[in-house]
């Protein structure tokens, strides 16, 4: 077949082009400017090479909120995880029940971060908060703004209660969408509950759990709002997450170099970790 | 051995699914439900396996009530449509499966399954996944879990009906044969008339919840008790008109044609029924007579041509054997073999045949 030969079509693709550039690509691209180089404003420059990068690999501040992250994240993925396909399990599955667990799961999701942020803080206050008021009467000393380990579990829990629900709907998507058959089938072999669970329900799920957690775990990686209105990364920086650190260096103190650094090398983990994690699950997938 | 229902019943809600129904089953036999969608055979199935309570009625198997026993509990084994095996168990762990279950050692496991896998021309894929297999392989691998256990009771629920054209022709060539030397009842179900056909043993046809007749395949086929048995053992559909015979004159009510019946019925008016191919572009049998019709759809169905057909206000299917194209519009002349005319009374029962 002949191809006809008309460059027009280009034309098309300037607007999606341009609209990159300026979403993704110039932003990037002015942090990576900042990222090499020492300003103190008025547009002047002064090159530095990997100073920026060697700084803040090394620097002990760096470690630590990195390895609080991956604390929050991998607490919060081992509580999810479970919690949703257990909560996504029992919901029903046919009848008046299901628009109303639906709709109740959606609740959490609709709520902005910032309100969510807020909620929890004046819920968890130890003094008039419910939950921290309730806590102490009973015998607990809860304090979420002066206790580290009280803001991590109040961090916790509210992302537990703002994210489950994702977890839930995407895995009662999954479940769903196994036909009757495969229950019934199990049924006649004399399968047990949890033998159903293992061979027919997890493996079918597989696909929507592996977009739940890379999902939970971007987002949970890169969380901000949340914890910046509950805790402010405090006490002290103990929950001082990656992304809130980065906010200080760069807004607070005003070090663009090193913050541009850190956020590039914070793409990168993410960026890394995604990808690492997406092939683990994708070689499974083509084993089985 | 045999399964027996007796006035069984299935209401859900205030849908019946399945009016009160009698059948009997006998030991090493196969038999055909046959009946269209939504007809009621995944629901008899259900409750002839235990994965379905009656609302009532009894289920008796092997001389024992078993109304009301989990399944489990039964020696049954079921064949879905669908090709339902463990997704992430080998073709050999699929096959095992029912027996691990129930503890069977190793030994015989290893054993049982490789017969089975041979029968069913798996053994070369004894270790891949259900997902890297044809269709037709996942499908064999879903019969051969239900033939490795030895069940009493085996039901097939439509089994060819997502595979193509060759592959089911192929399994059903092969399914009989399969349940040759097996001391068990084989239910097979299907929506059509050509499976029940070549499977062969007892057909019961189905219509809306309703058994209309049990019997052997081809007695169902060639003396239908009534007209609604005649029209769901029919594919393509069968065609039905309104006749006076007269001694022995028989005409149609529509129009002129007139051929003499040797049926031994009274005189009267009847309705008949005439199957698609006893209506064709050729002469056949001793007996045919010619009909006038204008084409409205003529197609081609592997080597047999189908010729839907107007005369009149009868709108009839005729089906021939070769390839033979007709023009939209066109009039044709078409024979019918009269030997082969159903006769149904005003109740719809058969009265004679032909």
């Amino acid at each position: 077949m002949n191809k006809t030969i008309n460059q027009k079509a280009w034309y098309f693709v300037i607007p999606v082009f341009v609209l990159v550039a300026f979403n993704a690509a110039i932003p990037l691209m002015t942090v990576v400017n900042y990222s090499f180089q020492e300003t103190f404003g008025n547009n002047v420059f002064a090159w530095e090479g990997t100073r920026w990068f060697k700084q803040i690999l090394l620097s002990e501040r760096f470690h630590a909120s990195l390895g609080r992250q991956f604390a929050f994240t991998f607490i919060i993925l081992l509580i999810q995880i479970p919690l949703g396909i257990a909560i996504a399990l029992t919901m029903p599955k046919k009848g008046w029940g299901v628009p109303v667990c639906l709709i109740l799961m959606s609740m959490p999701l609709l709520i902005p971060w910032n309100v969510v942020g807020a909620m929890w803080n004046i819920f968890a206050l130890p003094d008039i908060g419910f939950l921290g008021y309730t806590l102490n009467s009973v015998g607990f000393d809860y304090n979420f703004t002066q206790q580290p380990g009280d803001a991590w579990f109040t961090t916790i829990l509210m992302d537990v209660w703002h994210w489950t629900s994702l977890v839930v709907l995407l895995s009662y998507a999954g479940l769903n969408s196994i036909q009757p058959a495969y229950y019934q089938a199990a049924e006649i072999d004399g399968a047990s509950r949890w033998a159903t669970f293992r061979y027919i329900e997890l493996p079918k799920m597989k696909k929507v759990l592996t977009l739940a957690i890379l999902l939970r775990f971007m987002d949970s990686f890169m969380i901000y709002t949340e914890p910046f209105v509950l805790t402010g990364g405090g006490p002290g920086n103990t929950t001082a997450f990656l992304s809130i650190d980065l906010v200080k260096m760069a807004l607070g103190q005003f070090d663009l170099g090193p913050a541009a650094a850190m956020s590039l090398i914070y793409f990168f983990i993410v960026l890394l970790v995604c990808w690492v994690f997406y092939n683990l699950m994708m070689k499974n997938e083509a084993q089985s | 051995m045999s399964l027996e229902l007796k006035n069984v019943e299935k209401k859900v809600g205030i849908d019946t699914h399945i009016h009160p129904t009698s059948l009997k089953l006998e030991k090493n036999t196969i038999n055909v439900l046959l009946g269209s969608t939504l007809a009621g055979k995944t629901t008899l199935m259900q409750l002839m396996a235990g994965l379905d309570k009656p609302t009532s009625g009894e289920i008796w198997f092997d001389g024992k009530n078993v109304t009301g026993m989990k399944v489990q509990k039964r020696n049954c084994s079921m064949v879905y449509q669908q090709f339902i095996n463990y997704p992430n168990y080998t073709v050999y762990e699929n096959i095992a499966s029912p027996l691990a279950i129930t503890g069977v050692k190793d030994d015989e496991i290893k054993q049982r399954v490789g017969k089975v896998a041979e029968l069913l021309k798996l053994s070369a894929m004894l270790n891949k996944k259900p997902d890297e297999l044809s269709g037709g392989q996942q499908q064999r691998t879903a019969l051969a879990r239900a033939l490795v256990k030895d069940s009493d009771l085996i039901l097939l629920d439509e089994p060819l009906a997502n595979l193509d054209f060759k592959l089911r022709e192929e399994l059903r060539e092969e399914l009989p044969k399969l349940f040759e030397d097996r001391d068990c009842i084989v239910v097979y179900a299907t929506t059509e008339p050509s499976d029940a056909l070549m499977i062969g043993g007892n057909t019961a046809t189905l219509l809306e919840g309703k058994v209309i007749q049990y019997g052997k395949t081809l007695e169902v086929y060639n003396k239908p008790e009534n007209l609604i048995s005649a029209k769901v053992f029919s594919d393509p559909p069968m065609n039905i008109a309104e006749i006076t015979k007269r001694g022995d004159n028989c005409k149609f009510t529509d129009n002129d044609v007139q051929w003499k019946s040797s049926a031994k019925i009274k005189d009267g008016t009847y309705k008949i029924g005439i199957r698609p191919h006893n209506i064709t572009t050729y002469k056949e049998g001793n007996n045919s007579v010619e009909i006038n019709g204008k084409v409205q759809i003529s197609e081609l169905s592997g080597s047999e041509s189908l010729i839907h057909f107007t005369n009149g206000n009868l709108s009839w299917v005729s089906l021939s054997n070769g390839t033979q194209q007709k023009n939209v519009g066109e009039d044709t002349k078409l024979y019918m073999n009269t030997d082969e005319f159903l006769y149904f009374d005003h109740n719809n029962r058969l009265v004679n045949n032909g």
